[in-house]
């Protein structure tokens, strides 16, 4: 103990530089992910070769063939209107139900806090396990959704085994898992708006629609754009619930970006297709993550003023 | 003070019913099949009473699963215990690398700080397979190819962006003033970090840890191209445990109940900070 105090007072012969410092605590952080953005250059090679695992011996550059292909490829045109079906959709339903649900639990209450805790819980589930609860239940056999659906006169209803009703049912299943997230944030927004405005227009005896649309929804904006962006970066990269409850089936009707390019990898080993399609998938994926991290960066800085 | 209708409150009433209906009922449904034997989940219609049997849970937990066949063996114990060692460890691992640089960022603007810190982010938010499929071939060559280590390396792309910037604005919201002080008493930053910063940002720094550890817990992709079965988590494990034991809805359920109950338990623990986890500090709870 009393080495230790000494030591303090004595200049230590081993002292990092005050300028290296910080270049000293974040370089193993970085080393870390900078491993993984080897393969991200791979990818980029792999898109532009002509490359089956079944056919090593083929493997060349055929420069920009996977992506010229891909405007004449109808399998390719499907997955765009897939991906971005499905992550309109979502978000789309998502945004309106969550606010809709946040502006139901806004007032402070121990039943509303209850409740909003209780919604987080679709959220904490695996997606993929998600995907697991949904199949169970719309087992056409004993699910009790298939049972409910026949009570409706839906006798036939076939979920996400029907061509017809597969989109439906994984967009259902995004739903229930991530709804709560748009609401958990715009709820977090709406605690946290000034109340002045409200008891003003309150005094005057201003209509509540406009008290909604020229109030509220205004200043809650910079959540509802964080929220949207954040769902809208994840759902047009949906893999887990599409994957987990069909495998893109049944045929091609749910083969989303990331769940054709792991068909094309691991079935019928099209490397080459499949990084190209990943690269497609990141450059969108990108355009959208620059706008988001603007709209993000404010949000953050307007949390930490707060604190 | 506010005058609402009695009309409205009934509305309200109903549409909030309506809601957590919709968002419970799945969790409560496969929670109660996990208590029913195979014949009580296969009537028509769904039974709403039943004699509750443990028998999915022993099943599972004995790992062999008696059929009229014969005895199955069931794997479903070493997917949990993947799940609890992968998680556990990526966490312990991000936490070790992500707080020091987390402290970096927001105590030295430092050049390129910010560019180091958004090229991390942008992990989050790339597509995990672009990466994972030139990996895969990669991992094969260096012999990381269904390994731990592999794994928990890879589980760093989901826990290190999460723990960095939550971390950071922990870091950012102790006064710089404090540690000043105690700096100037002639203690190194080694020890100002130790004994001012780290204490201060602690519970930010737990809620960072326990949500990765969800975020690491619920992945799905990352085992499902990299692990074989013998290192699959439960998220991969349960969707194989389908296929293979066929019908056996019973087990099925209680496998999902198993794998999803740590989560939901750590959630509502830690449910104060989940707003500011899941926006990456963007928005306080």
């Amino acid at each position: 103990m009393t080495a230790v105090v000494s030591q303090r007072h004595k200049p230590s012969g081993f002292r990092i530089s005050k300028r290296v410092l910080p270049y000293v605590l974040s370089l193993p952080a970085l080393l870390v992910c900078i491993g993984i953005l080897i393969p991200f250059l791979t990818s980029v090679v792999y898109s532009f070769q002509r490359y089956r695992l079944s056919q090593p011996w083929a493997r060349q550059f055929n420069w920009g063939d996977n992506y010229i292909s891909f405007f004449t490829d109808p399998k390719f045109w499907n997955t765009l209107k897939v991906s971005l079906l499905y992550a309109g959709t979502t978000v789309v339903l998502e945004l309106l139900l969550g606010l809709a649900i946040a502006l139901l639990l806004q007032k402070r209450s121990t039943l509303n806090n209850f409740i909003s805790i209780m919604l987080l819980m679709p959220l904490m589930t695996a997606p993929a396990l998600a995907a697991l609860m949904w199949k169970l239940m719309t087992n056409p056999g004993f699910g009790v959704l298939s049972y409910l659906a026949s009570l409706i006169g839906l006798q036939d209803f076939r979920w996400a085994s029907s061509p017809s009703t597969a989109l439906f049912t994984v967009v259902l299943v995004d739903i229930w898992v991530y709804t709560p997230f748009i609401m958990i944030l715009l709820l977090a927004g709406l605690r946290s708006l000034p109340t002045q405005p409200f008891e003003a227009a309150a005094l005057d005896g201003v209509p509540r629609s406009f008290v909604f649309f020229r109030i509220t929804l205004p200043m809650l904006t910079p959540y509802i754009l964080t929220a949207t962006l954040f769902r809208l970066l994840d759902s047009i990269q949906q893999f887990d619930i599409i994957y987990a409850m069909t495998q893109g089936g049944p045929g091609d009707t749910l083969t989303v970006f990331q769940v054709e390019a792991y068909l094309n990898f691991f079935q019928s080993t099209n490397v080459g297709r499949s990084a190209a399609l990943m690269i497609i998938l990141w450059a969108i994926t990108y355009f959208l993550s620059n706008i988001f991290i603007k709209n993000w960066l404010r949000l953050r800085e307007r949390a930490r003023g707060q604190a | 003070m506010e005058h609402t209708s009695l009309l409205e409150r009934i509305l309200r009433g109903a549409a909030l019913t309506l809601v957590v209906i919709f968002f419970m009922f799945p969790i409560v449904w496969i929670f109660m099949m996990s208590f029913q034997t195979n014949e009580t989940i296969l009537r028509i219609p769904p039974q709403l009473v039943f004699e509750p049997t443990l028998a999915n849970y022993t099943a599972l937990i004995t790992g062999k699963l008696m059929t009229a066949a014969g005895t199955l063996d069931i794997a479903f114990m070493r997917n949990l215990w993947n799940s609890v060692f992968l998680s556990v460890t990526s966490v312990a691992v991000s936490l070790l690398l992500g707080v020091p640089a987390a402290y970096a960022f927001a105590r030295h603007k430092f050049r390129g700080s910010e560019d180091i810190a958004f090229t991390l982010l942008s992990f989050r938010f790339a597509p995990a397979l672009l990466v994972l499929l030139p990996l895969t071939l990669y991992f094969q060559k260096l012999g990381l190819a269904n390994t731990y280590v592999g794994l928990i390396w890879v589980y760093q792309l989901i826990c290190l962006p999460l723990i960095l910037w939550i971390v950071r604005g922990y870091f950012e919201d102790i006064p710089a003033d404090i540690e000043y002080a105690y700096r100037i008493g002639g203690h190194s930053w080694f020890a100002t970090f130790r004994k001012i910063a780290l204490p201060l940002a602690g519970p930010g720094i737990a809620a960072a840890g326990l949500l990765a550890f969800i975020f690491a817990w619920n992945n799905f992709v990352f085992a499902l191209v990299l692990a074989s079965a013998d290192k699959q988590p439960v998220t991969v494990g349960a969707l194989a445990f389908i296929t293979s034991s066929g019908i056996q809805y019973g087990q099925i359920s209680a496998a999902i109940v198993l794998s999803i109950t740590p989560t939901l338990a750590l959630a509502l623990y830690a449910q104060r900070y989940l707003v500011e986890g899941l926006s990456l500090g963007a928005v306080k709870g």
